[in-house]
Formats: structure tokens, C-alpha cells, sequence
């Protein structure tokens, strides 16, 4: 059976995901921070995106750039940021710079026996940019059709990104 | 599953223990009002009716918007719904990630062990 993935809104700015993974923090934070197999995982297929690039430096100063396509868009959408720190096997923390709004997201690995739980937070500039993201994320969809329904996936999926 | 923070629910359930915050949640359901038009039905100050309409806001139950020197209030709850489908939709994407991941931190972990047994 899979663990389970949990989300909660902690606070006006702040996002909080949970899962726990069958492995050490070692192997678990390498997913996340070899361009290679951070491809394999980030754009899952059962949403429809794929990646066109996928570019990261990560580590304490380095870049990413992350470029999508999907077919509910013509254009493919480009996600950027900097990594703040990159803690080998405990912490990540990146910036979200394709929008002046975008959150501060850190990654904790913490191992517990041959286990890892991941904590992934999600820090926004302020209330009115977490309402604001998910007032975006909601009104495709209570407003259009399945197109739009699929689009505003995209958007939420490249929104985190 | 969608988890909101007890602060959250406690501030709705203090909203809703006051019968006349309870009435005006459903006049709103009826029409949007405004807060003269709620203090006049309810028989209540302006000032009176800002606070009630105030404890409503803050747990998310009712919104209000000022145009020009009137405000209009109108239920929340369709935000409340907004905010619990997105972080729904939000919750199914890492899940969706993280399934992959699963797959990827076993396969890993399968190399190591079969790489430990190749070099014995």
C-alpha cells in the first residue's frame, strides 16, 4: 500500500505537503536533485504535462529552469528560480521567480529507520498571494468546460513548480 | 483527504453559535445585502451589525466588497468550497509526483543492493 500525501494550509502564507517514502533520505534527496531523475517524477504523465527541459544546478547559489508542454497549451510555460540552500540529504529550499508573487518552497528529508519523511513548505509573500493563486486555480474550472479543467491542472502543476 | 487547521474550524463554529449571525447567513442565502439593509432587518445599530458581519468574514463564511459607500455582503462558503477543491486538486499532483518517486527511491535502492552484491 502507498503512504499517503497530505496538504494543509498552515497559515494565511504557508502550504504544508507531507508523504513518507520506503527508502533513506540519501536516495530520496539524489531524486530530487539530479536533473535526470527529477524528470522521471516531476511532470507526472496522469496530468498530462511533459517536459521539453529541464535544467538544475542544485546546489547553495545554483538556478533552475524548468520548461513544459501540455496539450491544452499552445505556448509551452517556462518555471524558473534559484536555490537558496541545498543541505545534502536534509534540506532544499528555492526560490519560484516567474512570478513577483511566487513562494519560497523549502524540502525536508528527515530519515526515520528505513523510512524518509518529506515535508515540503511552501512560503507565499503574503495572504493575498496564496488566496490569489488559488482563486486562479479554481475559477477555470467552476467557470469552463473539461478543456479548461485540464488547463487550470497545468496551471496549478506549474504554479508549484 | 483535505485538511483544514482547528483554528480554522473554531472560528467557524464561533461564527455560527450566535443566532443572529446564523439569520443573517441566511438572509444571504436568499440575496446579497447590504450592511444597512442587514442592520435595518435585524432590528440592530450599523455598528452592531459591522461586528456580527466582521466575525462572519473572518471565518471565511460571508465576504464583502465596497462599492462606492456601500458595502454588499454576500455568503463565503462557494470560497471555502474554491480553497478545499483547489488544495484537493493541489494534494492529487504531489501525490501523483510522489507515486513516481516511489518507483524511482526503489529502484535506487535495488541498484545499491545489487551493487553491494556485485563487488563481494
Amino acid at each position: 500500500m502507498k503512504n499517503p500525501t497530505t496538504v494543509e494550509r498552515k497559515s494565511e502564507r504557508e502550504l504544508v505537503v507531507t508523504r513518507t517514502f520506503n527508502g533513506p533520505a540519501q536516495i530520496v534527496f539524489e531524486a530530487w536533485t539530479k536533473p535526470e531523475l527529477l524528470k522521471q517524477w516531476w511532470a507526472p504523465k496522469s496530468f498530462g504535462i511533459s517536459f521539453i527541459s529541464c535544467e538544475a544546478d542544485v546546489r547553495t547559489g545554483g538556478t533552475y529552469r524548468f520548461v513544459f508542454s501540455h496539450p491544452a497549451s499552445e505556448e509551452p510555460l517556462a518555471f524558473f528560480g534559484r536555490y537558496i540552500e541545498v543541505t545534502p540529504h536534509s534540506r532544499i529550499v528555492w526560490t519560484n521567480e516567474e512570478s513577483a508573487d511566487g513562494a519560497v518552497t523549502t524540502v525536508t528529508f528527515e530519515e526515520m529507520g528505513d523510512k524518509t519523511l518529506l515535508v515540503l513548505h511552501e512560503l507565499y509573500p503574503s495572504k493575498q498571494a496564496l488566496d490569489e493563486a488559488i482563486a486562479s486555480g479554481s475559477t477555470g474550472t467552476s467557470g469552463a468546460g473539461e478543456q479548461f479543467e485540464e488547463l487550470d491542472k497545468v496551471l496549478v502543476t506549474l504554479e508549484r513548480s | 483527504m483535505v485538511q483544514f487547521q482547528p483554528a480554522h474550524l473554531d472560528a467557524s463554529f464561533a461564527a455560527l453559535s450566535d443566532a443572529t449571525r446564523r439569520g443573517i447567513l441566511e438572509r444571504l442565502g436568499r440575496a446579497d445585502a447590504s450592511i444597512t439593509d442587514l442592520a435595518e432587518k435585524f432590528h440592530m445599530t450599523l455598528t452592531g451589525m459591522k461586528k456580527h458581519v466582521g466575525v462572519l468574514e473572518q471565518a471565511g463564511l460571508v465576504t464583502t466588497e465596497k462599492v462606492g459607500r456601500v458595502r454588499t455582503c454576500k455568503l463565503g462558503l462557494h470560497r471555502l468550497e474554491e480553497e478545499a477543491a483547489w488544495i484537493e486538486r493541489y494534494r492529487r499532483l504531489w501525490e501523483a509526483r510522489f507515486d513516481e518517486l516511489d518507483k524511482i527511491v526503489a529502484e535506487l535502492k535495488l541498484e545499491r543492493v545489487d551493487g553491494r552484491k556485485m563487488r563481494k
